[in-house]
């Protein structure tokens, strides 16, 4: 949602002064800085710079120093950036899951917590008392003092990292309670969701991940189109914050190349 | 200690479709009619609509419109030796909750079943003789035909505006559509839909195999429309957020948009939103309703009395609203006795995903919830089982209905699991790639079934449904068949790659498949063998009808709503022309 507003404050004003910008975020590292483009013309753009030194601070509001250390990095590896399209991280993904475990989801919402608890067969699903929130506070935990004397995780190199993320999901770590491959699935599944999910919650920064696949978001009829087949839909994702008079239709008009 | 409000006619346990047009039916009768609604008042306008409507992550992953599992959850396990468990979040499958139940959020596929799914128990006999289904299944028959049901699938149809081309029109076949089907007396009230590109590159495949290919029967409507309600629906316009979402265009048919307008404007039928209905209260003889027990959304408790009691919730609550109440004697598969949570099925979903070179850009989010193309060669009984060792089947189609990326990212088989290989297979596939459905059928066994939950309890203290289910042999052989055939397609289409991947055991409620739930207090003509006689009325306690896919005996290679609406006009029709004039027994035991 901040960089949205953000950017539609820069778009109005033209400028915008480093009081309006979260915390250490630099007014050249803000993402209304990047080219919008469309996807039809995404091979002739040079990809974002990649993640690192370069990367802006998210202002954590769930995440410890040591949890989004891990994170960051974590994340950096299930979907890493390549030379076309930034990764996990430079998506926003880690300022995603923050905000998720700091809400109604991080609380339990929508999980039946009555026990008795007891682990069931794979077919049976989630069976622990943990919270979303509960439970990766907790695996971390466990995970950093596993590290503690050793590499923490985001100091590792990348196959490091690589085959810990791995170790983590074959299973045979307990970490306080949760086996490694229950936080392995949760961490997995948020960080698709904060790769893929529309910008409003905090990742698919810019609409990273949209522009990469070809996604164009919220558009409300594809009408016209549905019957030109094989049609390549050049044009701009479009996010739910966007959608500011309550529709966005895809105009018809817009040039659409047949294959 | 509850409040005794003032009696009324008639009360529906749910305000979805069923409790929506059998409440507008019987007020216009000039019956007072309450309908229950545990979850939330909700409408096109103002809730459903634009840019909130088109949430991937609030409606499709965190399920907004489903019921709440904190307060209601299922328990579930393969069989009867292990410990069922609670479902903690719903995965599996997803009942519904709020106004119009699981019809805002449905796809609008809009199937009947084969004329020989009502007598299917006859009709396999005589056509492959008495020793050809495995005896593990307990298919029975319905109790109604096809030819008596017509009229009510018509009904429900014309209510929708569903969208189609008939292929059957009173006997005689027409081109372009499904030349398996049953009979229809007219054609649909609609046109089909637009065919999307991913359904024109299965009919090609389909028809250089000598299959019929026709447009999937669609209640998402191809042009605007007005119902015999006189409420207006308007033509979809390919959103690609359909199924788990709410309509905001008036294209899908809803109660919100069929019936409950017209419900809403009679002063014999009131809502009430936000209660949880406990139980139907029986008198001392066990034999006659005398109304519900409920509990409104702050927690007050009230009884309503009521002459006539309609269950109108989803299969599964309904199944479970009889335990509760103590109506119908409960199942055991240790003896093979009883009727309520008899009979439970689910529906056996498979695919094959067929893989394009990046030249061919499939627009996957162009969609709408039942667009797309279709087989019927491979369903029911429209192939000879002879030379196979099962029953049943399932139609075949490219019916994809959206591209939202948290859920549909699909990769070849050896893609990684995650990391950069993960990563470039998916902005390499994404656009590129065709989903095939095999929609199977699911057969009743004498060890799958619904009871109570011994341990587990909803918010309100009442024991969970428990459901014990796992594939049977038939099924698994049928899904195998059937999905090599669409693999068969897939190739067909053109595909570079084409990954199948036929219905395995155990059954799980860890990835989603189907909400089909079937059965578990089901029609027929025997009260051994069923809970409901043929006019949906409970043989036990006659004013009591349990309106939904409970009825069920087994569930076809079908989505099963046509069937329940067409159920529920039936059902109606004997209330209005039989049961009121003379309440009691509409057969006898």
């Amino acid at each position: 949602m901040a960089d949205i507003s953000r950017r539609a404050v820069i778009k109005a004003t033209g400028a915008v002064g480093a009081a309006m910008l979260p915390v250490g975020l630099a007014i050249n590292e803000a993402p209304a800085q990047e080219h919008r483009h469309t996807a039809a013309t995404e091979d002739n753009v040079p990809a974002p710079p990649p993640a690192g030194s370069q990367a802006q601070p998210t202002p954590y509001l769930f995440f410890n120093a040591e949890e989004a250390a891990f994170i960051e990095a974590a994340v950096a590896r299930l979907i890493p950036a390549d030379d076309k399209w930034g990764g996990a991280r430079e998506a926003g993904v880690p300022n995603y899951i923050d905000k998720q475990l700091n809400g109604a989801w991080g609380a339990g919402e929508r999980l039946y917590r009555s026990g008795p608890w007891q682990a069931g067969t794979p077919s049976q699903g989630y069976q622990l008392p943990f919270t979303p929130a509960e439970l990766l506070r907790t695996a971390l935990a466990a995970i950093n003092a596993e590290l503690k004397d050793k590499t923490p995780f985001a100091n590792m190199s990348a196959s490091e990292q690589d085959a810990y993320l791995h170790s983590l999901e074959a299973g045979g770590k307990d970490l306080g309670g949760i086996p490694s491959n229950v936080f392995f699935n949760d961490l997995w599944e948020a960080t698709v969701e904060g790769f893929f999910s529309d910008p409003v919650y905090g990742g698919n920064r810019d609409m990273l991940a949209w522009r990469m696949i070809g996604f164009p978001g919220a558009y409300a009829s594809y009408y016209d189109l549905v019957d030109q087949h094989g049609i390549a839909v050049a044009r701009a994702p479009t996010s739910l914050a966007e959608d500011v008079h309550g529709h966005v239709h895809m105009d018809a008009a817009i040039p659409a190349n047949l294959p | 200690m509850a409040e005794r409000l003032k009696p009324v006619n008639v009360v529906t346990v749910g305000v979805g479709m069923t409790g929506g047009i059998m409440g507008k039916e019987l007020a216009a009768a000039g019956l007072k009619v309450v309908g229950l609604e545990r979850g939330p008042m909700r409408d096109t306008v103002p809730d459903f609509q634009s840019p909130a409507a088109h949430d991937e992550l609030r409606f499709a992953i965190r399920k907004a419109l489903m019921q709440d599992n904190v307060k209601e959850a299922v328990t579930c396990r393969n069989s009867s030796d292990q410990t069922a468990l609670p479902m903690r979040r719903w995965q599996g499958f997803l009942p519904g909750t709020g106004l119009g139940g699981a019809l805002v959020h449905w796809n609008g596929q809009t199937y009947r079943f084969q004329p020989a799914d009502f007598t299917y128990k006859t009709h396999l006999e005589q056509r492959y003789g008495k020793s050809f289904v495995d005896p593990e299944l307990t298919i029975q028959d319905w109790g109604v035909s096809y030819e008596e049901l017509e009229p009510h699938y018509d009904r429900f149809e014309y209510l929708c505006g569903t969208s189609g081309k008939a292929g059957n029109l009173n006997g005689k076949i027409q081109p372009g559509g499904n030349p398996h089907e049953g009979f229809r007396s007219r054609e649909y009230p609609t046109r089909p839909m637009k065919e999307p590109y991913y359904g024109a590159l299965f009919r090609k495949g389909a028809e250089s195999l000598g299959y019929h290919p026709f447009p999937q029967p669609a209640s998402t409507l191809s042009q605007p429309y007005t119902n015999p309600e006189g409420l207006k629906l308007q033509q979809c316009v390919f959103c690609g957020f359909c199924e788990r979402f709410a309509c905001e265009h008036f294209a899908k048919a809803s109660p919100q948009t069929i019936v409950l307008p017209a419900a809403l404007k009679n002063p014999n039928y009131e809502l009430r939103t936000g209660c949880q209905v406990l139980r139907v209260n029986l008198d001392s003889t066990g034999k006659n309703a005398t109304g519900v027990t409920y509990v409104d959304a702050a927690g007050r408790e009230f009884e309503q009395p009521a002459d006539l009691v309609l269950i109108t919730a989803y299969a599964l609550n309904n199944v479970r609203m009889l335990l509760n109440s103590r109506i119908g004697k409960p199942y055991d598969p240790s003896t093979g006795e009883g009727v309520v949570g008899r009979n439970y099925a689910y529906q056996t979903v498979s695919g094959a995903t067929v893989f394009y070179d990046d030249t061919v850009n499939i627009n996957p989010f162009m969609a709408s919830g039942s667009s797309g193309t279709v087989i019927d060669e491979f369903s029911v009984d429209n192939f000879d089982h002879g030379p196979h060792k099962f029953i049943g089947g399932a139609y075949v189609g490219a019916i994809m209905t959206n591209g939202r990326p948290i859920e549909f990212h699909p990769t070849p088989p050896g893609t990684p699991a995650w990391g950069l290989g993960w990563k470039q297979a998916v902005a390499q596939h994404y656009n590129h790639s065709v989903v095939l459905t095999v929609h199977g059928s699911s057969h009743p066994t004498r060890r799958n079934y619904l009871d109570l939950d011994p341990t587990y309890k909803d918010a309100w203290g009442l024991p969970l449904l428990r459901v014990t289910f796992d594939f049977p042999d038939n099924d698994i052989r049928m899904s195998k068949f059937v999905t090599d055939k669409a693999a068969e397609i897939g190739r067909a289409m053109g595909g570079k790659i084409v990954a199948a991947a036929p219905r395995t055991r155990p059954w799980t409620t860890t990835v989603y498949q189907t909400t089909h739930n079937t059965g578990g207090a089901v029609m027929g003509s025997d009260p051994k063998t069923s809970v409901v006689n043929r006019y949906l009325q409970c043989w036990d306690v006659p004013n009591v009808f349990v309106v939904g896919a409970s009825a069920y005996p087994h569930n076809s290679s079908y989505n099963p709503t046509d069937t329940l609406g067409a159920l529920s006009y039936w059902a109606l029709d004997a209330i209005k022309s039989k049961y009121l004039k003379s309440p009691g027994p509409l057969v006898q035991a």
